[in-house]
């Protein structure tokens, strides 16, 4: 990593390669601090994550019941399972404008955007965990008599935990992208804001200051889901 | 006198949805067991003696015939009786503890009086200080020995065991069979054991069944007029010698004939 970055200052200082394609450590490390100091940095960053939270959050709190009960029942699939394979199938940048056309350029069509993006994979995975969950563990319950909703919450549900945080890593990915690809498409505020702002103006090192906390912000957020699903997981033996 | 359990022409097939055919695993099973009774079923792998269990305890309905408890028709599985499984099957999401506390929430048991009992039957089971150990923590043996308390807690009428001691070493396996004798003489149980160790049915049970091989049948019923309390060295009796050749026997015809078949095919 620090040879990495190394050598990423060294082609940029040698003038070997236009530092206004590669820029460099310092570089970007400069434009970071200037971006601190900017007010409107902290609205983009704001912005971004407002988006994020409340299209990931919808994603969520949709994606876990609705895969739940897709996975429990047979009629709801065929009633709705359809609409998920299409909407799984349409890449949901296509439907970029029209969400535009319906929700403006403010901060609620990135919201839509985030949401249709999460929403599929949590969803998906919560409905196969469903289906995954074991026979001689419903068994088990039948024998004693455990109601419906006893074995939903003692057989199945602790079963399908890891099937929804793996939904929900993947979402965050999915989540993440909507926020840019929404922003460099329309928008008046935000991190994608910023990084075409810059994009167009030839501000290299800005361009990767934002690619940089988007990097960051996905790191975070799986790292976060995995010290929450460590809480769920003690029962499981450590593979060494 | 009616039979506490009692089993009439009780047939099953299963469907196998790849060929689209059935496969008869149980051809008209007749059994009574008296209250009280200790009777264990013994028969060639795959005669269908955990298809059988599975259908007495209502987890699996009889494609034809019933099964009876205290004369009235079982249709799915009740506190009157518990299965210690085959295969474990413990949560691993649950501690021992909440493993034997299991059958005692689906009855809705108070949560401290569950806990009293769950860690009553771990102690008799041999396994106090592991309550919060999960079950990726326990040797099979041990798992074996929490499914078998995870069955006693909920104090069924009607035992249902499918090979519960198979994972045990000689010595414990021999210090379980005591308790379960104590715990059956003293709760009055009634016990359907299947374990393919011949000495080990003899020497429980007043009565070994002997299925044949698939599809399932009662191709024989032995009373073991032992007296009771039976010492451990009754095994070592001329008398039991006897018995066991008996029923060794009656298998063995199955088991070649299996396995004639399976060279002709
Ligand atoms: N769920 C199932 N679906 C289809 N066939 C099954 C199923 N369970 C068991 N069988 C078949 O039914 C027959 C009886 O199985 P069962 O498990 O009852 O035998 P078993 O007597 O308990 O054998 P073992 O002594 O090896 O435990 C077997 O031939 C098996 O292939
Ligand atoms: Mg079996």
């Amino acid at each position: 990593m620090v040879i990495l970055l190394l050598v990423w200052e060294a082609i940029g200082a040698s003038g070997l390669v236009d530092p206004l394609f590669i820029s460099s450590p310092t570089g970007v490390a400069r434009a970071a601090w200037q971006l601190s100091q900017r007010r409107d940095f902290w609205t983009d960053l704001q912005v971004s994550a407002t988006e994020f939270m409340l299209g990931y959050g919808a994603a969520l709190a949709v994606a876990i019941p609705l895969g739940l009960a897709l996975g429990l029942s047979k009629r709801l699939q065929y009633l709705i399972g359809p609409f998920v394979d299409t909407l799984n199938a349409v890449p949901r940048v296509t439907l970029l404008p029209l969400i535009i056309i319906w929700c403006g350029i403010g901060i609620w069509s990135k919201v839509v955007v985030v949401f249709l993006g999460a929403v599929i994979p949590i969803l998906i995975n919560a409905q196969s965990g469903v289906k995954a969950s074991e026979a001689r563990f419903i068994r088990v319950a039948r024998s004693f008599s455990a109601s419906r909703f006893k074995i939903f919450s003692s057989i199945i549900l602790p079963g399908v935990v890891p099937f929804i945080f793996t939904g929900a890593k993947y979402g965050a990915g999915r989540a993440l992208l909507g926020v840019v690809v929404g922003e460099l498409y329309a928008s008046t505020a935000g991190l994608g804001h910023l990084i075409a702002d810059a994009g167009n103006t030839f501000q290299t090192d800005v361009v990767f200051v934002g690619a940089l906390l988007f990097m960051a912000a996905g790191l975070i957020v799986v790292a976060l889901l995995d010290v929450f699903e460590q809480r769920f997981e003690r029962w499981r033996p450590s593979p060494r | 006198m009616i039979a506490k359990l009692e089993a009439q022409d009780v047939r099953l097939d299963y469907l196998q949805p790849r060929s689209n055919s059935q496969l008869r695993a149980l051809a008209g099973i007749d059994l009574k067991v008296m209250d009280g009774e200790f009777v264990s079923i013994v028969g060639p792998s795959g005669c269908g003696k955990t298809t059988f269990l599975s259908v007495v305890d209502g987890l699996i309905p009889a494609s034809a015939g019933r099964i009876l408890v205290d004369g009235r028709v079982v249709t799915k599985p009740g506190p009157d009786r518990a299965v210690v499984f085959q295969d474990a099957s413990l949560l691993p999401w649950r501690t021992v503890l909440g493993n034997v506390r299991y059958g005692l929430e689906c009855l809705k048991v108070g949560a401290r009086e569950a806990k009293e009992r769950a860690t009553h039957f771990i102690n008799l089971v041999g396994l106090s200080g592991f309550e919060d150990h999960y079950p990726y923590e326990l040797s099979g043996g041990m798992q074996q020995r929490v499914n078998l308390a995870r069955a006693l807690v909920v104090d069924p009428k009607i035992l249902l065991m499918d090979e519960p001691f198979a994972s045990l070493d000689a010595q414990t396996r021999e210090v379980m069979q005591e308790e379960l004798l104590q715990i059956w003489l003293k709760a009055k149980k009634t016990v359907l054991f299947v374990t393919h160790q011949i000495d080990e049915a003899i020497y429980l049970s007043d009565r070994v069944i002997v299925f044949s091989g698939r599809p399932g049948r009662v191709k024989q019923s032995i009373p073991v007029t032992i007296e009771r309390p039976r010492r451990l060295a009754v095994k070592r009796e001329a008398h039991f010698h006897g018995i066991e050749d008996a029923i060794w026997s009656l298998i063995e015809e199955d088991v070649r004939a299996e396995r004639n078949q399976v060279t002709l095919t």
